[in-house]
């Protein structure tokens, strides 16, 4: 159909609607760097992960039931074990189920919740908004554990044996395995885009390959040196040797890099709707 | 200003936009009119980035959307009203991208004010607001940065008239201020209002395109007589074109023409006049017709 009209056909190859011929000013592009500056994306994805009700229950949540397991042990577990280090690894256990699903829903909500459309917009360069997303579910793991070592402490205090018996290899130990599973959980969010889906990846995936593992004899060599289950338990009791770091390292490439690797490209390459 | 040169998306076999160009200058409002699935979606977040163009390219202020410094300062951007996270309030919505696009907390609450959320609505969760507050929201957010560019998809959808018609005022403001918008629309009632330009498009392809007036005024004459049948017979007869449409016929002629055949034959006429918005509907289907959904059907 030749029905176009245009006020300006002849000079500009593509057609001009709307305006008045040299009416307004030309508008020029800002001068400047592509993009958002990082500290700032940083900043609104921290936000963004305990704005929502969601994120800010599973906070919540995970304070309670820390709380309460802390105060239960104080009550009626043996009160011999109710040492600083025996307080911190119960206040700890619930972190570790619940920290990968707050990565993951880091992950996801732009997907599920189609806040892309505005988050990739804002920052078209998406790599970024993935390092600030990965980076931001770290600090907020960070600075849950932090909370969870001050309430083991005012349970130690209160109602522990009083005694102070956290070694430097439990602390990092307990941390870095924190930091891992709560990266596994940005990575499988971002592997599969879709909260239901990646939560159930994180929590069956691993079982799956430990009763795989036990069944086929074969597996079980290798598969030590794939289970990050197995691997992260040395790990929250600080005693690690080398073999095991050996371990923590293949199978945290395989359970956290590589779906982060994986997750990433389908990201940065994914149509945004 | 917005400038798109030859931009066509393809999915496998199927082109969802073909090989458009057109260009949006400062100081105008745009209507990207079309029905749906005519590509109009497809071809605004080919502009902003998020769909990669099969070929073609898409410059907004003279780069390309990924080559803009801090794109919210610059371009305002609503895809979909609807794609907001229901857990958040409208409120914080506007706070996480006023962080990310560096602007102040007083700068939300004149954005809020703006697009009229009251204090206890930018409170609310989104999950509660209805589609005329997302609408809202999101030219709020839009806004947010100060642009000088705005894009937006199906703007009025879900306003009432007296939404459409703060739009058309909000949107005519921020033009003759200098600033550029394109925004589309299925209705074409809407966009009439909203837009003083329109660029026509149908499965992927733009159809027309140009001012408001000048699409009008090629919309044929309208008329309306004591006995239609007899009228567009007498037309016929003298090989003027003739439409019917609910409330008379669409001529392809001037008013002048119709008003002989009608004075020579004694036809009582009701109504005789150039353009109008029967003429543009009657454009708008006819030249989607061809390559909407129902006339595929058809």
């Amino acid at each position: 159909m030749s029905t176009e009209t245009s006020t300006d056909t002849t000079r500009s190859p593509a057609p001009a609607v709307g305006g008045g011929t040299g009416g307004a000013p030309a508008a020029t592009a800002l001068s400047g760097r592509p993009g958002v500056p990082f500290g700032r994306t940083f900043q609104a994805e921290l936000r963004k992960m305990v704005d929502t009700r969601a994120g800010r229950w599973m906070v919540i949540v995970m304070a309670a039931v820390a709380v309460l397991i802390l105060a239960g042990f104080v009550i009626w577990g043996p009160a011999e074990d109710a040492s600083f280090r025996g307080l911190l690894e119960l206040s700890t256990l619930p972190l570790a189920m619940l920290l990968p699903i707050i990565g993951i829903m880091a992950a996801t909500a732009e997907w599920s919740q189609r806040t892309g459309l505005v988050t990739f917009v804002l920052e078209p360069r998406r790599g970024r908004v993935v390092l600030a997303k990965a980076l931001a579910a770290l600090v907020l793991a960070a600075v849950v554990l932090a909370a969870a070592v001050a309430a083991s402490a005012v349970a130690n205090l209160v109602g522990g044996t009083g005694e102070w018996d956290l070694s430097a290899g439990v602390a990092g130990g307990v941390t870095l395995a924190l930091l891992i599973l709560v990266l596994q959980g940005v990575a499988f969010g971002l592997l599969f885009l879709n909260t239901p889906v990646a939560i159930v990846a994180v929590l069956v995936l691993p079982t799956v390959w430990s009763i795989a593992m036990m069944a086929v004899s074969s597996l079980e060599e290798a598969g030590r040196w794939l289970n990050l289950d197995l691997v992260t338990q040395p790990l929250f009791a600080g005693e690690m040797a080398g073999r095991d770091w050996a371990q923590l390292a293949t199978a945290s490439a395989v359970w956290v890099l590589l779906p982060l690797a994986v997750g990433t490209y389908r990201v940065l390459n994914r149509e945004v709707k | 200003m917005i400038t798109v040169e030859n931009l066509t998306k393809r999915y496998g076999g199927f082109t969802a936009v073909d090989d458009i160009s057109f260009q949006v200058r400062p100081g105008s409002v745009v209507g990207f009119l079309g029905p749906n699935g005519a590509g109009k979606s497809t071809a605004m977040r080919m502009m902003t980035g998020l769909t990669p163009p099969t070929s073609g390219r898409a410059t907004i202020l003279g780069q390309t959307y990924r080559e803009l410094h801090n794109p919210g300062r610059q371009v305002g951007v609503m895809l979909d009203a609807s794609a907001q996270h229901p857990g958040r309030t409208g409120r914080e919505v506007l706070l996480v991208a006023a962080v990310s696009v560096g602007v102040s907390k007083a700068r939300v609450e004149e954005v809020l004010a703006l697009v009229g959320l009251t204090d206890e609505e930018a409170g609310r969760r989104v999950r509660n607001y209805s589609l005329g507050m997302r609408q809202r929201l999101g030219i709020a957010a839009a806004l947010l940065g100060d642009p000088q560019v705005l894009i937006l998809d199906e703007p009025a959808n879900g306003l009432d008239p007296q939404g459409i018609h703060w739009m058309r005022g909000l949107l005519r403001r921020f033009a003759d201020g200098g600033g550029t918008v394109l925004l589309s629309s299925h209705l074409l009632h809407e966009v009439q209002i909203v837009a003083d330009d329109l660029v026509m498009i149908g499965r992927g392809r733009i159809v027309a395109m140009g001012s408001k007036e000048e699409l009008l005024a090629r919309g044929g004459t309208t008329v309306q007589s004591t006995d239609d049948a007899r009228l567009a017979r007498l037309l016929e007869d003298a090989d003027v074109p003739v439409s019917r449409t609910g409330s008379g016929l669409v001529v392809d002629a001037e008013a002048r023409v119709v008003g002989e055949i009608a004075a020579r034959e004694s036809v009582v006429l009701l109504e005789l006049r150039s353009g109008g918005s029967e003429g543009l509907e009657e454009m708008f289907l006819g030249l989607t017709a061809a390559t909407s959904r129902e006339g595929e059907a058809a």
